[in-house]
């Protein structure tokens, strides 16, 4: 539960940046399903990602593989795909 | 927030689907520095691109060369030149490892046994009055006798201002010789006299190529948007140039800020180690470029500048189809 919490926290935040960033008109961070195909059906590319990627670098200070673009194809899978390395940083400091 | 699925009905959903995953990443490859013809006009002599790079001869090196490109995550060759069929070794190369298109002067036939699906592409400039001011010789019949009936092969016909009110007679010959065409404009590099192109003449021409696509359906290869697009030198107010152009090779693109362009996008001279800035000629005036490839895929690159309404989007899927359709990802 705790973990699904951070999940959907990230993935607000992350919607939020692809609105600012995309200029996304008609969608709030609360709005945006979480699921819905950004390339077949919101129209974002490779470059559009990469543009958020650098934002995300700058808050999270994590890097997106450009290698993992056409995996991340949702708000969700971004916003886990995130968790997973914050994870993976905390595990290497508390070590 | 728009989506696809809100825009499109049923019928243009399913058409999109068909190409929303096709991810098409292609590249331009020089083959030889070397052609059977000198046409006036054409890019790669007037710019002395043909002496831009020392040819490799070693076969060897082409297929390590193609491997590598395919680790690059190109997935479509597109072969130009100098004239491609003069080392079709090479060409060969990227056959077997890729999607590969060849552009030709239809001079040399490709043998068919040897290459049996590989698009081709056949350069065409006009009538053959035009044909033979611009390049010294009629192509058409020889071309069209070594190509009639082939089902991967096109006629890229290349329309200067000359040949307004006449196409209609050039498309029914592509047509009775079983072919398909699709229709760009004439940059002139060269400024050949008597082939620039006046803001009147592009509005007949956008006219006659709208009116050619209507009456031959099935063998014009083209959209309307393509033809606004081509003829008016802009997409949704925004003008074509250099700072929009979307086929500039990926490592010299300095840009800033850099517009939407083609993934890994590299056009490489026959060395396999020198780079062209472009798809078409470094010396060509952006603002005057009239580069078909070019302007397709500026549409292309631009999809959610497309989601603002139905009919733009349907427009974006119209051009996305028929470069699918040009380079063989789907059917005519
Ligand atoms: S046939 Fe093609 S490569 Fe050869 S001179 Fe003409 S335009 Fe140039
Ligand atoms: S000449 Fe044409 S294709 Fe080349 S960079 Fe300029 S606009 Fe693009």
């Amino acid at each position: 539960m705790l973990m699904e919490n951070k999940i959907m926290g990230i993935g607000l935040r992350i919607a939020q940046i692809m609105i600012d960033e995309l200029k996304l008109e008609d969608v709030t961070a609360e709005t945006f399903n979480p699921d819905i195909d950004l390339v077949d059906e919101v129209g974002i590319d490779s470059m559009d990602l990469a543009t958020v990627a650098l934002v995300i670098r700058d808050e999270y200070g994590i890097r997106i593989d450009e290698d993992d673009y056409p995996k991340l194809i949702t708000i969700r899978l971004i916003a886990e795909y995130i968790g997973g390395k914050l994870d993976e940083k905390s595990e290497l400091i508390d070590d | 927030m728009k989506t696809v699925s809100s825009l499109l009905d049923d019928e243009w959903y399913k058409r999109y689907k068909k190409i929303s995953k096709l991810n098409i990443r292609s590249s331009i490859y020089d083959v030889t520095n070397r052609c059977n013809l000198r046409c006036k006009g054409c890019f790669f002599f007037s710019s002395n691109e043909h002496k831009a790079a020392n040819e490799e001869v070693d076969i060897k090196k082409w297929e390590s060369f193609v491997e590598k490109e395919k680790e690059r995550g190109v997935n479509l060759a597109i072969l130009i030149g100098g004239e491609p069929t003069l080392c079709l070794d090479r060409v060969e190369v990227f056959d077997k490892q890729l999607s590969t298109f060849c552009a030709t002067n239809g001079l040399i036939k490709i043998p068919r046994d040897r290459f049996p699906k590989m698009g081709i592409g056949i350069s065409l400039w006009g009538s053959g009055e035009d044909e033979k001011v611009l390049r010294g010789k009629n192509t058409f019949p020889i071309s069209s006798k070594n190509y009639e009936g082939d089902p991967y092969t096109y006629y890229l016909y290349t329309i200067t201002p000359r040949q307004i009110g006449k196409t209609e007679h050039v498309i029914r010959k592509i047509e009775a010789a079983g072919l398909k065409v699709h229709m760009q404009l004439l940059s002139n590099d060269e400024g050949v006299d008597g082939f620039f192109w006046t803001i009147e003449e592009l509005k007949d021409i956008r006219e006659e190529m709208d009116d050619m696509l209507d009456r031959y359906p099935g063998t014009v290869i083209s959209s309307k948007y393509y033809h606004e697009v081509i003829t008016t030198g802009k997409m949704l107010g925004r003008p074509f140039g250099w700072g929009e152009c979307p086929s500039v090779t990926a490592p010299l693109d300095k840009r800033e800020p850099r517009p939407k362009h083609l993934t890994n996008f590299v056009r490489w001279a026959s060395d396999l180690q020198t780079m062209h800035r472009c798809c078409t000629s470094e010396t060509r005036n952006c603002s005057t470029c009239k580069d078909g490839a070019a302007h397709m895929s500026w549409i292309m690159v631009n999809k959610r500048a497309h989601m603002q309404s139905t009919g733009d989007l349907q427009n974006w899927i119209e051009v996305y189809e028929m470069f699918a359709k040009l380079y063989q990802f789907i059917p005519w």
